[in-house]
């Protein structure tokens, strides 16, 4: 009897033992400062909410660690005409339901991203036509030549249709949509990636879990489950890391780097991120909307740009407040981008006398009085370094009124539906494409009144030549002709000083020993390349 | 007695709608939430759209209404941000903030009225001398920089207790409580001592003021003369009757531990309704700010209606004057 109940004992413990270990072994938690928007992976096209999502979520192409694009639900491809390309969809695919990923799953995908209530039309309109040829071949027609077409795939993250249609979620929802029937996708998730949704509170937790029928085996991850936490607080963050609760939090504020690296178990994660920060001017309207100088509009002036770009030191910025760990820029896009050429690149020289003559020289010997708008919790220490350039302009006479506030009120104000309402602004800018097109598209083309080109062309900058380039840009599939197009149109813009490029901002995390992360320049934390200890 | 209660609800939709009103009138200065709302590729046109959709181009008064109209009927919108109905996320948050600041009002009293009633019989004592010192700094120090203290301490360094979040929950029904579990006891000691702080010291304070003033009546000089004895004098005579003030000012305060636990809550990301707020504001959530502005402004309301209430039970010479 005593034997029985001991050997029963023996054996639970021992199942139990089994059930558990791995569980606990294996849990990866990490924070970030705010959490995903959405589970619909078509209702916002928002860098953090894409890259959590692109766990649970694949595309037909993604980036590897490096950001090189590699198949993924596509095996391969070919290009059969400038405008007709057809690819080869993985087999044997299964959704985390179970069901078959086909090629109606993307042509389903493709409807759903150009539904009303889908944040990714734009990327939908970029496709003309997908024609099923069978469950695993289907062509695709693009209505220009479009040599960016597999970095634009990358987020068109693929749905079940199956799932989708008996959940009532044809459509993806819109913040106007929340609540209403049609948003299942907004809370729950169905996807090929090789983690599950197993619960989600939004703004408190998300809980992923392994998909133990993930078609690829050789992914390095070892982590079974894991715990996302939005945690606003740069401190609390960082605290939460410190303490050992936590093994990875991201952004760290750049000043905690050595305070990381001082504490035993933890460590500051840094690279450089594909973000470029620059200054914009407004070139556009013939009066300055808030400035000192009346009648006129000294940036539509070169000499005055150019002013402002000699007046800066970039590399004081880089030294003082980034500590460092920042890339000065001569360019509006970054290395990690397609289309950048490193010969190119030259940041503007720092002479703050050439400064001052060029200003003279422009009728502005005295100087004059500019408002500069810049946000406060947006980029890494965006005041700052605002700051910062009002001190540097003010040693060349020009005085500026720094109007430095929070992201919502920032971009209500600068973006189109404010009216493009500044003077003088600091931005930053990621082509979501990896692509040197979206800068073209996006910053550099002359603003039309519909904002569908230059929307964020803030300062309205305009030359018709780069608008030209821009266009080989979009549509050369010849890669030594597009690229003496990008750098033509890049000589230009430096010579013009179009835009103030300053530097690419890094990227900061904190993470705990042992645990080894591949940090995205994108700043995406891909799962699949976190191994635990 | 009903007659009082009605009259008071009827104030307290007055003061709601108050509330509403200069909330929608403030909102137009918060942001635009479609610049959170939409990526970065999205057009002009596409931003435009949202803001159609979501009403946001209506005037003040057009969005304000139809608010009223829906808040009167439950119905509080869907957050921009997290897309789920406002009346669920403050339902799911609820919990954690009144959990929160029912512990720390508790802790407060717990030991702000020992203390209060020691430094007032004992005034000289070190040990009185030594707690007003005390009381002194914890209501100067912010709320924040004692929360990251404790953190720093007891999170960082000595790796005691958690440092953010609420730990396990148990879900009883729609109410979701840390209290049955050890790490929701833990997760909830340092962010109830670091709200608890202020009102601990405003008590112990406002006992010790009050206890004073009560001391040098005639009437504890009568009652020492007729022989009663200490521990009766001090508690039974004097304590009692300086809680008429005391519990005004704990009823305001409790109130204002639920709405202005806001900081401690974002100090340690604890999931309620004070964190839900402040990021709203972050992000110009407006369904979620409207609705928390109404809803502290009732729990206001209510504290208030329990404080009047409580008079009557205290103190009869009120009973009377109705």
């Amino acid at each position: 009897m005593k034997l029985k109940s001991f050997i029963i004992a023996g054996a639970s413990a021992l199942a139990l033992g089994a059930l558990s270990l791995p569980a606990t072994a294996q849990t990866f938690t990490f924070a970030f400062q705010a959490d995903a928007q959405s589970l619909d992976p078509h209702s916002l096209n928002e860098t953090f909410t894409l890259g959590l999502l692109g766990n649970v979520y694949e595309g037909l192409i993604s980036y590897d660690k490096d950001m090189n694009k590699v198949p993924t639900l596509a095996v391969g491809w070919e290009v059969l005409t400038p405008t007709k390309w057809r690819f080869d969809l993985r087999q044997g695919v299964k959704f985390h339901n179970g069901n078959d990923f086909t090629a109606e799953d993307v042509v389903f995908t493709w409807e759903r991203m150009g539904s009303e209530g889908s944040d990714q039309k734009t990327l939908a309109g970029l496709l003309e036509n997908i024609t099923i040829i069978d469950d695993y071949t289907i062509e695709i027609d693009t209505p220009i030549p479009n040599p960016t077409l597999l970095n634009d795939l990358v987020t068109m993250y693929i749905m079940d249709k199956e799932w989708a249609v008996a959940n009532n979620a044809t459509e993806s929802s819109s913040p106007a949509d929340a609540g209403r029937d049609g948003s299942y996708a907004t809370s729950n998730a169905n996807g090929t990636g090789p983690f599950m949704v197993e619960s989600r509170q939004p703004d408190v937790k998300t809980v992923l879990v392994r998909n133990e029928n993930y078609w690829d085996d050789s992914i390095p991850t070892n982590v079974q489950r894991v715990e996302f936490t939005p945690i606003s607080q740069a401190a609390t963050r960082v605290a939460a890391l410190l303490s050992g609760q936590i093994d990875l939090v991201y952004p760290v504020p750049v000043q905690d780097w050595s305070r990381l690296d001082n504490a035993d178990g933890v460590k500051a994660l840094t690279g450089p991120e594909a973000r470029t920060i620059f200054l914009g001017m407004d070139q556009s309207r013939d009066e300055l909307l808030y400035s000192s100088v009346k009648g006129a509009n000294p940036f539509k002036d070169p000499r005055v740009r150019h002013a402002f770009a000699f007046a800066i030191d970039v590399n004081a910025i880089k030294e003082t407040i980034m500590r460092g760990a920042a890339t000065p820029s001569g360019l509006m896009w970054a290395p990690q981008i397609q289309g950048y050429n490193a010969e190119a690149n030259t940041p503007h020289p720092f002479d703050p006398d050439k400064a001052r003559s060029l200003l003279a020289e422009a009728g502005y010997a005295d100087g004059f009085t500019v408002t500069m708008d810049c946000p406060n919790d947006r980029y890494v220490n965006d005041e700052k370094i605002c700051q910062a350039v009002a001190g540097m302009l003010a040693k060349v006479g020009v005085t500026i009124d720094l109007l430095a506030q929070p992201k919502s009120q920032y971009f209500a104000k600068v973006l189109a539906q404010g009216g493009y309402d500044t003077s003088f602004y600091l931005l930053g800018w990621t082509p979501g494409s990896m692509d040197v097109f979206n800068v073209f598209n996006n910053l550099l083309a002359c603003r039309n009144e519909e904002g569908t080109v230059g929307g964020f062309n803030l300062g309205g900058y305009c030359n018709e030549r780069i608008d030209e380039l821009g266009r080989i840009v979009a549509s050369e599939t010849d890669v030594a002709v597009r690229q003496a197009a990008i750098d033509e149109a890049a000589q230009i813009l430096k010579d013009e000083a179009g835009y103030i490029p300053l530097f690419q901002q890094p990227l900061s995390w904190g993470v705990r020993d042992g645990v080894s992360v591949a940090q995205r320049a994108d700043n995406v934390l891909d799962l699949r390349n976190v191994v635990m200890p | 007695m009903l007659f009082f209660i009605g009259r008071r609800l009827y104030q307290a939709a007055l003061v709601m709608l108050t509330v509403a009103l200069i909330a929608f009138a403030m909102f137009q200065y918060v942001g635009d939430p479609v610049s959170n709302l939409a990526g970065q590729d999205t057009t002009v046109a596409e931003r435009e759209l949202l803001k159609e959709r979501l009403g946001l181009n209506d005037s003040v008064l057009e969005q304000f209404s139809r608010f009223v109209i829906n808040a009167v009927q439950g119905e509080f919108g869907v957050s921009y941000r997290m897309r789920v109905p406002v009346r669920d996320l403050i339902a799911e948050r609820f919990p954690a903030t009144l959990e929160l600041s029912m512990m720390s009002a508790f802790l407060a009293l717990l030991v702000g009225i020992p203390m209060g009633v020691y430094t007032a019989l004992n005034r000289d004592s070190w040990l009185s001398r030594s707690f007003m010192t005390l009381s002194l700094i914890g209501i100067s120090l912010p709320t924040f920089l004692i929360g990251i203290f404790l953190i720093l301490f007891f999170g960082v360094i000595l790796q005691w207790l958690p440092t953010f979040g609420r730990g396990e929950v148990v879900d009883l029904g729609w109410w979701s409580t840390g209290m049955l579990t050890g790490s929701g006891w833990r997760s909830m000691i340092m962010p109830a001592i670091t709200l608890a702080v202020f009102q601990m010291t405003l008590i112990v304070r406002l006992i010790r003021a009050e206890m004073l003033e009560v001391l040098r009546t005639d009437y504890i000089k009568f009652a020492r003369a007729r022989g009663l004895s200490e521990r009766s004098i001090s508690f039974s005579h004097a304590l009692k009757n300086t809680l008429v003030p005391v519990i005004t000012i704990i009823g305001l305060q409790i109130g204002s531990l639920i709405a202005f636990a806001i900081i401690t809550e974002s100090v340690f990301q604890w999931p309620g309704m004070g964190l839900l707020f402040i990021q709203a504001i972050g992000e110009v959530d407006i369904p979620i700010m409207s609705a928390y502005l109404l809803l502290i402004g009732f729990v206001f309301v209510v504290i208030n209606l329990i404080v009047d209430i409580l008079y009557y039970t205290i103190d009869p010479r009120l009973r009377v004057e109705k």
